[in-house]
């Protein structure tokens, strides 16, 4: 056991001089995950708020025809663009599909008569639905136009006498319970895929030098040859590993918590609520992911001949954690004490609870991280019964 | 003494050692000489408990390294074939981690290091990284690790290969004093002038089993008018089908 400590100790001072190490440890996660959280996020804010407030220019086929329906949509904030050169609905559609426009509203050349006679004056909406920006605003256009119908509709009964009630028996309102603190989590929830990303990461070369790195240095035989018991020299670098994929965490987790506060996150109808409490408890759901992933990652590198091997294979591992983050938010999985056993996924599922301000559950927590320590311990077993054999010199 | 008896050892189809037996006595360097392949690496691997045997004994000092490979491994000190130094650690560090791993005390292993840089004349260079040192700054580096916790027996794998001439007439200088100080050193090559220059006992091995042994003189004497070299070559000769 001492000399396992001697080994850690070795790794961690060995790999604090190696840039490369340093560079996924110190930088990767905790600037770059941020950073790029920021964006995202920015991004979403930027489109959002655009698309709500700001004035929507369209080309409009054929809008001299509807005077009234022109102000309606003045009045809405649909203004039909200038020069759009476009002559009928094939031009429209050959613009969308080329990108130059991402909706164009075509009135029918017959548009006026068919509105006054028989109510089949038709309004057609050329886009793009692949075409991710012209989502919200073929919504809106869409929104505009049948609120028109509607009041013109309504309009008609009325001069006829007849009560607007009587076509629509219905009434649809939308009531939306989730808080601020909830619809933060749709984006939130990306924080721990960062989070565990930033941990793993941070423990990528450490994994790979103590493994592969030593046999292609050569340097494993004279180290295998010294009185140390295999299990306590893989125990030395899977803990010296762990301790930097804790590191990374600690690093990434203060880089989240400070970027946060200035991310507008109030301006997309959520509320950034990861302080320093719920940083701190992301860090004790998270923690034991750092010897599940050292011991994973070790297991693995120790299958590779070489650095570049063991570089591809790992590439792959780091994103294995991730699988079920993705399960998770494509099926809306609700945290539930069967799925604590699921690592990574427990962790994103407690995490995602401290984002939504909720309890989370000492239950929950404690089978959450003692079935992903033992997960860690069958793993870093494995790790030791394979550096037991001699296959491993190549 | 360093005994190996009827050692046998195949990597999957390819039989590396068919039942070599040998022994290397204490106060003197014994030379492991071979073609490349003849098993001379995996004779010593064994030796250093890092590769099992199929069959047959390996004992230093009397100890089955096989049976306890840690009692074994705290007596002897090995000099891999290429160093395998760390390169960001500086070579104090290097020497000193392997004498944490003997287990050494903070204060005998300062001595120690003091008396290693002193020996090996590693002054210049102790305190510098590994990384982009020669290869005979290296390989001392590496001795001195080898023998950090004062081994009695000493196993060489190609030990002067890549090294200057100064560089090796320095190694087989230390490995001298070593031996005048009753250490038992066994080391391998296929560089006949090393071992003619060095070695008070000569095994020859060829595909995996022991062609000729003894000492210079002696096979001088059973190869009546050749050089070393031809003694090599007919012994290995005669050992290949």
């Amino acid at each position: 056991m001492k000399l396992a400590l001697v080994v850690c100790r070795k790794e961690l001072l060995d790999n604090a001089r190696d840039r490369r190490t340093l560079f996924s440890t110190l930088l990767f996660g905790p600037l770059f995950a941020p950073l790029l959280f920021a964006v995202l996020i920015n991004v979403a804010v930027s489109r959002n708020l655009a698309s709500l407030e700001e004035a929507l220019e369209v080309p409009i086929l054929g809008l001299e025809q509807a005077e009234n329906l022109s102000s309606f949509l003045h009045a809405r904030g649909i203004r039909p663009s200038a020069d759009h050169g476009l002559q009928d609905l094939q031009d429209a559609a050959a613009a969308v599909r080329a990108g130059e426009q991402d909706l164009v509203i075509a009135l029918d050349e017959d548009f006026a008569e068919h509105f006054v006679d028989d109510g089949l004056a038709r309004v057609t909406l050329i886009y793009d639905q692949s075409n991710s920006r012209a989502g919200s605003r073929v919504q809106r256009a869409r929104r505009a136009l049948a609120a028109y119908s509607e009041q013109l509709g309504a309009l008609r009964l009325l001069a006829r006498g007849i009560h607007p009630g009587v076509v629509r028996p219905m009434t649809v309102d939308d009531y939306d319970v989730s808080t601020p603190a909830g619809r933060s989590t749709l984006l939130l929830g990306m924080l721990t895929y960062f989070l565990l990303l930033a941990m793993l990461m941070g423990g990528f070369y450490l994994a790979i030098d103590t493994t592969a790195g030593e046999r292609e240095r050569k340097s494993l035989e004279p180290l295998l040859a010294t009185p140390i018991s295999r299990a306590s020299l893989l125990l030395g670098k899977m803990a010296a590993t762990s301790l930097y994929m804790l590191l990374s965490l600690v690093l990434t987790l203060c880089a989240f918590t400070i970027a946060l506060r200035f991310l507008p996150l109030d301006e997309l109808g959520m509320s950034s609520s990861f302080g320093v409490l719920a940083a701190l408890g992301a860090f004790v759901v998270l923690a034991p992911i750092a010897p599940f992933g050292a011991a994973l990652m070790t297991l693995v590198a120790s299958f590779t001949r070489s650095y570049k091997e063991a570089q591809t294979y790992l590439g792959l591992v780091i994103l294995l954690p991730t699988l079920p983050l993705v399960f998770a938010s494509l099926l809306n999985v609700t945290p539930s004490l069967p799925l604590m056993w699921v690592p990574s996924l427990s962790q994103h599922l407690l995490v995602t609870n401290l984002i939504r301000q909720e309890p989370v559950a000492i239950g929950m927590l404690s089978v959450s991280a003692l079935s992903t320590l033992a997960l860690a311990g069958l793993l870093g077993a494995v790790a030791i019964r394979l550096y037991k054999r001699e296959a491993l010199l190549g | 003494m360093i005994q190996i008896s009827q050692l046998t050892k195949h990597f999957g189809d390819v039989q590396a050692l068919g039942g070599v037996s040998f022994e290397a006595a204490s106060g003197r360097i014994t030379g492991l000489l071979g073609p490349n392949g003849a098993g001379k690496s995996t004779c010593l691997r064994i030796l250093s408990s890092v590769l099992r045997p199929d069959s047959g004994s390996a004992r230093i000092g009397g100890v089955d390294v096989v049976a306890d490979p840690l009692a074994a491994r705290r007596i002897f000190g090995v000099l891999p074939h290429g160093a395998g130094l760390y390169p960001h650690l500086t070579a104090r560090e290097n020497i000193a981690y392997y004498g944490q791993l003997h287990g050494m005390k903070r204060g005998a292993l300062a001595a120690r290091l003091a008396d290693l840089i002193e020996r090996l004349n590693l002054g210049a260079i102790v305190d510098r990284k590994c990384q982009g040192f020669s290869q005979g700054e290296r390989t001392k580096v590496a001795l001195a690790r080898a023998l950090v916790h004062e081994p009695e027996y000493l196993l060489l794998d190609e030990p002067t290969t890549g090294l200057d001439v100064m560089a090796a007439r320095e190694l087989r200088a230390w490995l001298k004093e070593l031996k005048a100080r009753g250490n038992c050193i066994l080391l391998s090559s296929h560089v006949m002038q090393d071992v003619a220059a060095l070695a008070d006992d000569l095994l020859i091995i060829a595909g995996g089993k022991l062609a000729a042994s003894g000492t210079p003189e002696s096979l001088a004497e059973a190869y009546p008018g050749r050089d070393l070299e031809e003694i090599f070559i007919e012994a290995v000769g005669l050992a290949q089908p």
